[in-house]
């Protein structure tokens, strides 16, 4: 039961006042100075963002993605996600050049990545020089969101303000993201399909942070809109790009938790990843029963039983459900054949 | 005590106002004494933060430049004058509802053609004066998603500007108006602010019309309900009407990327719409590619299409269309999704190093049969939203979900408003195609009697200043003469290849015939007459109407200058597959009972302009032999 207590609420005031104030007194100092127009800071950010291609391509799963140029040689930076797991990916420069990109590092909990295109002298972001700001600040986003912009067009821009700095506490699908760092959580709705890798910059158009991928925050389970600051990575990304190995910082999914043991049957489901993996076998223990009936890694099991078993859940659900010394009849697919086995329940260490 | 706290209790609603935080706060497991309790503790926050605030607010407004004062104080009234044109539409069914946008002080009206698909000719519209204004339907472009309808009950309504969106850049600040949730029970349109996300978009096209080119993307929150509204630069400008959203798994809602049909192509498609018709928009007749070098080549055309008349082939690469470069296929897609079909736009190519400039009439990208299906019919039950696009969330929407319309059955139609609407086959509404139809006669009667039907025509001159000609023109045989030869067409209907021999292989013959019809028997000379729109004569001059005319196969387009008021010229078609003739008036000149042209130009695809100087006209009656 929640009870408002007034002595929690005037630490959020005060605070909030403060910024108030501070905020007015930047307005009335930006006032002094006229600002360059956004259109004026989009045309000069622009030419230092790219558009990836990649692997991807499936439902909900984007083969298109964003980067940043950070050196003037074409080491661009990116978000680690699965638009890189191909030998090939594609850059489209700001003026429409399509070059091959080769991939040189991906390290850090924040998982970021470098690539690295053939050109001269081109305009990039200098990582020595990243600003940091606060809640309140405005900015804009630039990123290749819902690839809108196809062919040689500039990326999207949107604008926002930081709503809060704060470290992201978020998952993605059934796991939780291991960067534990602060991000800038944004008002604008900003991390889109293909909008990983872009940047989140100042009204002036310096680059504060890289848009992340979507991500759900982990308890209220709502989408969030966020960027990882740049100020404290500059290092990192100086050894990606030197092709320094980062020991001990390597992102890394998290150990798959298997539901249940399945090792005194003789056998091990893949990963339960999704709602409704499929029942597939991963591996079969040399020797087991399993083995000798004739199973192999990549059956798929259909029936337990002659019950239908649609996911890796249901299969454990069954198993749960099962006796020692029952006997499983259990029904597999391989390619067009069906193979059917019978197995004891064996004692599972719940 | 137990007033206080009840005063609490009754003004609650205003605080969760004043401070939204606290109406996030779940009370469900609360008992009423805790309520109350939290109300009370509520209220002194509430008193406390507003008091803080409104201290801060009185010293910030003393403490803020006049010049941020000022423009804030502009903003609002750009906003205030711009929201009461903003119009909310619903269809007489009660079912949905959208947006439009008042451009004319006459009533006319924008809006999607998705807003008002299937709604019947008649709409109900709200502005925010909080009045309820009849409408009806003048036309519609299914594929660019427009239409134009006709608020009824004033002459002095408000309206906006129509901008320039070849101006707007990536980074402009833009902002929507509209009925976004049909959430405005008096009308009054919900205000989006945001930022243009980019220019010159390309979407591709959801269905098999409905292609989204050129347009302008914002991060300005669009809904559904938006649709057809405006969205307005930052003077309250028009620069598009939005329409689209992409949409994913957050829902078919606002994600960040919203697009708007920019008002340039708008403007190109006005007066096509304002003929009451089902328009359509072009195809070059000609497909392009990218090649390695980005360059834009034609990689198939049409033999029988004006782009390969004027001289374009394949292989041939395009360097600029429509008074753009082309350096990629979308660009080339944004450039002709602008323009109506038969509009001549300039196409510049490269062969062999040679760059050749070229005016290129663009054909129609549907079939009269595909777009009869668009044709106005009575109001009809719509399909649920669910049932349209159930898959692939990533791709954008073919327009904006419908919105349900919460309001009560609007009242019907008046039958006084009931004469603006006439049914016709492949029209919106062909009443509005029937007054410029009348309009564009009543300008060639003001050319003279010219006797009527049955009469022979006789007019003498020079061909380009050498030889004399002399042209004689009847209902049923022409004849044209110069020095060295003469040549006689019969118009024989069961045989159309005579329509075209020696020198009227052109065309030439024909299209004077068809010309001294329409102005002796005018409209009724024709199988079907109607207005088509507007356009710049020949790709670079003047804007003309456009009126066509059919008969036995043979298509006529004739052009009337908007601003002199002047009868200036005409297209010939005279069979398919066969180049166009085009006849360029270069003046009027008023004899007696009736004006002659003082001289034209024939135009003819792939050959030089051929000048003729008119010296003298004559016409007598004539009595056509009697056939055997």
């Amino acid at each position: 039961m929640f009870k408002p207590n007034p002595r929690r609420f005037l630490p959020v005031l005060l605070p909030m006042l403060l910024a108030c104030a501070l905020g007015l007194m930047t307005a009335r100092a930006r006032a002094d100075t006229a600002p360059a127009a956004p259109s004026d800071i989009s045309d000069q950010v622009f030419p230092r963002i790219v558009k990836l291609y990649g692997a991807g391509g499936l439902k909900n799963l984007a083969n298109y993605g964003t980067g940043v140029l950070v050196s003037p040689d074409g080491h661009i930076l990116t978000i680690w996600n699965h638009l890189l797991d191909t030998e090939q990916i594609t850059v489209v420069l700001d003026n429409g050049r399509r070059l091959e990109a080769r991939f040189v590092g991906g390290a850090g909990e924040a998982g970021l990545a470098i690539l690295k295109v053939e050109v001269k002298n081109a305009p990039y972001f200098d990582l020595t020089r990243i600003p940091r700001r606060g809640p309140g600040s405005p900015v804009l986003g630039f990123s290749n969101m819902f690839n809108v912009a196809a062919g040689d067009e500039p990326v999207s821009v949107i604008h926002g303000v930081i709503a809060t700095v704060t470290p992201l506490d978020a998952r993605r699908g059934r796991y939780d993201i291991p960067y534990k760092g602060d991000v800038y959580i944004v008002d604008a709705i900003m991390n889109n399909p293909g909008s990983a890798g872009g940047a989140l910059t100042t009204l002036e158009g310096e680059l504060l942070g890289l848009i992340g991928k979507e991500l759900r925050d982990s308890r209220s389970n709502l989408w969030i809109n966020y960027a990882i600051p740049m100020y404290d990575l500059n290092e990192t990304v100086g050894k990606l790009i030197r092709g320094e190995v980062i020991a001990n910082d390597r992102m890394e999914l998290p150990a798959v938790v298997q539901e249940l043991d399945t090792t005194p049957l003789g056998l091990r489901l893949v990963p339960n990843v999704v709602a409704r993996t499929p029942a597939y076998l991963d591996a079969v223990l040399p020797g087991s029963a399993a083995a000798e009936q004739g199973l192999q890694p990549d059956d798929l099991i259909v029936l337990i039983n002659d019950d239908l078993i649609q996911s890796c859940s249901e299969f454990y659900k069954y198993l749960r459900t099962a006796k020692r010394g029952d006997l499983l009849r259990i029904t597999v697919r391989r390619d067009r054949e069906l193979l059917t086995v019978e197995l004891p329940v064996p004692d599972f260490s719940r | 005590m137990t007033l206080t706290i009840k005063r609490v209790h009754l003004q609650r609603d205003n605080w969760s106002e004043a401070c939204p935080s606290f109406r996030q706060n779940n009370f469900v497991e609360m008992n009423e004494s805790s309520v109350m309790k939290t109300y009370t503790q509520q209220a002194i926050l509430c008193v406390l933060a507003l008091g803080v605030s409104l201290g801060a607010a009185s010293r910030s407004s003393a403490d803020v430049p006049a010049a941020v004062r000022e423009a804030e104080e502009a903003r609002v009234a750009v906003i205030e004058q711009a929201s009461a044109s903003v119009v909310a539409i619903f269809p007489p069914n009660g079912q949905g509802g959208g947006s439009g946008v008042l451009i004319s002080p006459s009533g006319l009206t924008l809006t999607n053609f998705h807003v008002v698909q299937g709604a019947g000719p008649f709409l109900k519209c709200g502005l925010k004066d909080g009045v309820v204004y009849d409408a009806v339907l003048i036309g519609i472009d299914p594929t660019g998603d427009v239409a134009i309808i006709q608020l009824l009950g004033r002459t002095d309504f408000p309206y906006s500007p129509l901008g320039d969106s070849d101006t707007v850049r990536a980074g402009d600040w833009a902002f929507a108006m509209g009925n976004p949730f049909l959430l405005a029970e008096d009308f009054t349109p919900t205000l989006t602010y945001g930022m243009v996300s980019g220019v010159r978009r390309y979407q591709y096209p959801a269905g098999t019309f409905l292609e989204y080119t050129d347009c302008i993307q914002v991060d300005t929150s669009i809904n559904p309900g938006n649709s057809g509204g405006p969205l307005f630069n930052t003077s309250g400008e028009v620069i598009g009407i939005n329409g689209r959203i992409s949409v994913e798994k957050r829902g078919r809602v606002n994600a960040g990327a919203g697009y708007a049909i920019s008002i340039n192509q708008i403007k190109h498609f006005r007066d096509h719409l304002l003929s009451g018709r089902v328009v359509d928009h072009a195809t070059l007749g000609a497909t392009v590619r990218s090649d390695e070098f980005s360059n834009v080549i034609i990689d198939t055309i049409l033999p029988d299409c004006d782009a390969f008349y004027q001289g374009l082939r394949r292989g041939d690469e395009v360097v600029s269309f429509g008074g753009r470069s082309i350096g990629s296929v979308n660009q080339f897609k944004n450039v002709l999704g602008i323009y109506p079909k038969g509009w001549k736009v300039p196409l510049t190519y490269r062969r062999e190093g040679q760059r050749t400039e070229i005016f290129v009439r663009l054909q129609g990208l549907h079939s009269t049969g595909e777009l009869l299906q668009f044709a106005e019919g009575p109001a009809a039950p719509r399909p649920k939203q669910d049932e349209k696009n159930p898959e692939d969330p990533e791709q954008p929407r073919p327009g904006l979900p419908e919105m349900l319309n919460p309001h009560r059955q609007p009242p019907p139609i008046p039958e006084e408003h009931a004469h603006l609407y006439e049914a016709r086959l492949g029209f919106a509404n062909y009443h509005f195609n029937r007054l410029k139809q009348e309009e564009l006669f009543a300008q060639l009667k003001e050319l003279g009697d010219f006797g009527g039907a049955g009469a022979k025509w006789t007019i003498q001159g020079t061909v380009a200043s050498q030889p004399p000609f002399r042209l004689v023109l009847s209902e049923v045989a022409c004849l044209l003469e110069v020095p060295s030869e003469q040549r006689l067409m019969l118009l024989d209907l069961e045989r159309p290849e005579t329509h075209m021999a020696g020198w009227n292989s052109d065309g030439l013959l024909m299209a004077f015939q068809q010309w001294q019809q329409l102005l002796t028997a005018g409209a009724e000379a024709f199988t079907e007459v109607y207005y088509v729109g507007s356009e710049p004569l020949d790709g670079a001059g003047p804007r003309v109407d456009v009126l066509a005319t059919m008969q036995s196969g043979r298509e006529c387009r004739w052009y009337f200058d908007q601003k002199q008021k002047q009868f200036v010229g005409w297209d010939i078609s005279v069979m398919d597959h066969v180049p166009e003739c085009g006849i360029r008036l270069q003046g009027w000149i008023r004899e007696g009972a009736y004006s002659r042209p003082t001289g034209w130009t024939l135009l003819v695809p792939g050959q030089a302009p051929l000048e003729f100087q008119v010296s003298r006209m004559s016409v007598e009656k004539f009595e056509p032999p009697a056939l055997p």
